[in-house]
């Protein structure tokens, strides 16, 4: 990397390309809000009541070609928002959270696709979410904030895909939340999409997840700052979101990942102090991340959006997963990682069985990796051969 | 691209439309013969990841897993045709894998390289040394064969495992037709192909 290297920046739509020392970056680009406040485009919610009106904040890479044959939809997981690739402007130290799988020449090619990343609603990266403005109260809606699904994430996007003009997507991709929002478009909504990358997911949110995630609930709720969800304008319950990010990212490793990067090692000491400071690398490690969490995510939105994980459950609606999945037109590419323990092999392979007794085009592909969940997240060279495969096979098969 | 006999027997053993089922299906060459000329509903498993990404390059239906752990994905005659071509001797339970089959599949399509052909008995005969030809072109050291056996092995296989023979056929080469019909098979054929039932 030279910084010097003097950066020539050519617009094409939202995507400003050419840096000489950023090869197969999608740019700089920026995040666009589109607010659905006319009738008839309320979002009536699984848990009861409407959402009106709503934002949704996205971002989108490459060109909706003349066909509208090869737009991507990239879905976001727990801690995501709609910044998935590129850079905001060129002094931006950090890309966006799948950067390594989307820009020119990459996995998601943004030379051949058009790809659009939206933040869910719930979310606190710009869409409608529990921070935002109640238009009844004129205050923030905190936990007046209606209790919202995977699938209310699936249909407000299927506005937003209206909005862009995109009948039906050449595919749909994502992992561990975004492999839910995946799989429940293709189950809800199956003619929006011809093909599916669900990774690293469930069909159904484990009871081991719901478990982790209620720990972190109750962090954040154990947090005087929490004050019942209306924190906004006062202090905000920092410890309690940055415990509930600790836990999490225990679980988005795996035992092999810890022993590797932080093994007993001690952070900037010889021997241990025989206090409670944070002695070992890995503890400095976590209060690092959770702290740095609760700068950038609303705690709110965190319990939010993990009660809608814990909800999913494909099997519930429709008795089995094989009957849920007797909709689905989709053609499937379903990704496990190895160490994954959040969601082992065996859960994408339960996916894998049940579009196979349905009779659909499903294949499986299972990453090595030792960096459990956060590998589909990682594994940029052992991922991009196979996804790209997929869609370049399945862009032949697309039809209305 | 060459001649493969054993791929045109097999296919002539595979109904139109039949669902089918291509254990350790590599690149997925017999696949996308079965699925062009056949009009199967097919799909493979494949250990290899390169060959699995080859697979999807091509389009096909593929299961990346390891078959020394059984099938446990497949559900009970949920197949047609299972097919095993020409890797029953890498695995490390062939019996288990035929079992398997003939649970998952109506019909269990196995083909092997016969290890009493003349060549590799002359071989181990007068070389004293385990053989190697072009159906086996490994040192005994590096090889991926470790369940090599013959086609009267196998027939014992079947009986052991209570199988009913449907079709057998010899192969004196992969690429060439083969004579009507090959006298003492265990010795002059370098192929075998079964297709084998639950009786």
């Amino acid at each position: 990397m030279s910084g010097k290297r003097p950066t020539t920046r050519k617009e094409i739509g939202d995507v400003a390309m050419g840096f000489d020392d950023d090869a197969g970056s999608a740019g700089i680009v920026r995040t666009r809000h589109v607010t659905f406040d006319r009738p008839g485009q309320e979002l009536p919610l699984e848990g009861g009541g409407v959402l009106a009106p709503f934002t949704l904040a996205y971002e989108t890479y490459g060109s909706l070609n003349e066909r509208r044959d090869n737009a991507i939809l990239v879905t976001h997981a727990l801690s995501g928002n709609a910044h998935v690739a590129g850079r905001h402007d060129v002094a931006d130290k950090r890309p966006g959270w799948w950067d390594m799988l989307i820009g020119p020449g990459k996995g998601l090619d943004t030379d051949r696709y058009f790809v659009i990343c939206a933040n869910v609603i719930g979310g606190c990266g710009g869409s409608t979410g529990p921070s935002s403005v109640d238009p009844a109260t004129g205050r923030p809606f905190g936990t007046d904030f209606p209790m919202i699904t995977i699938k209310d994430m699936v249909n407000a996007q299927v506005r937003l895909l209206d909005h862009l003009g995109v009948d039906k997507l050449l595919a749909a991709v994502g992992g561990s939340m975004g492999g839910m929002q995946v799989l429940e478009l293709a189950v809800s909504h199956p003619d929006r999409t011809h093909l599916c990358v669900p990774m690293a997911t469930a069909a159904r949110q484990p009871t081991m997840a719901i478990a982790f995630n209620e720990v972190g609930r109750q962090a954040i709720m154990a947090d005087p700052d929490w004050q019942g969800g209306h924190y906004y304008g006062g202090r905000s319950p920092a410890k309690g979101l940055s415990v509930a990010r600790m836990v999490g990212h225990i679980t988005y490793l795996s035992d092999e990942a810890m022993e590797e990067k932080f093994g007993r090692r001690l952070q900037d000491i010889h021997d241990y102090t025989f206090t409670f400071s944070a002695d070992f690398e890995v503890e400095s490690y976590l209060r690092y991340q959770g702290l740095s969490f609760t700068n950038r995510f609303d705690a709110n939105t965190y319990l939010y959006i993990t009660r809608a994980l814990d909800y999913f459950d494909l099997t519930r609606r429709h008795g089995t997963l094989v009957k849920a999945f007797e909709a689905v037109k989709a053609r499937f590419l379903v990704m496990g990682f190895s160490s994954d323990w959040l969601h082992p092999p065996y859960q994408l392979k339960e996916i894998v069985s049940a579009l196979r007794a349905t009779q659909r085009h499903v294949s499986y592909y299972e990453v090595e990796s030792h960096f459990g969940h956060d590998a589909f997240l990682l594994e940029r060279e052992k991922m991009e051969g196979i996804i790209a495969a997929f869609l370049s096979s399945g862009s032949k098969s697309y039809h209305r | 691209m060459t001649r493969r006999i054993d791929h045109e027997l097999i296919e002539g053993l595979v109904p139109e439309g039949a669902t089918v089922l291509d254990l350790a299906c590599g690149e997925g060459d017999l696949l996308d013969k079965l699925i062009t000329r056949k009009h199967v509903h097919g799909s493979g498993v494949e250990i290899d990841q390169s060959a699995v990404e080859k697979c999807v390059a091509r389009g096909l239906s593929v299961f990346h897993g390891d078959l020394d752990a059984g099938l446990a994905d497949f559900s009970d005659q949920s197949h047609d045709i299972v097919i095993l071509s020409l890797s029953l001797q890498q695995l490390r339970r062939p019996r288990m894998i035929v079992r398997e089959m003939v649970r998952v599949g109506r019909l269990a399509i196995v083909s092997f390289p016969n290890f009493a052909h003349w060549i590799p008995r002359a071989y181990l005969a007068l070389r004293g040394r385990m053989p190697m030809s072009r159906d086996l072109p490994y040192q005994w050291w590096d090889t991926p064969n470790i369940h090599l056996c013959t086609i009267t092995d196998f027939r014992s296989l079947c009986r052991a495992e209570g199988l009913c023979i449907e079709h057998t056929f010899y192969l004196a080469s992969l690429d060439k037709d083969p004579p009507a019909r090959l006298a003492v098979p265990n010795l002059t054929a370098r192929i075998a192909v079964f297709a084998v039932s639950r009786c």
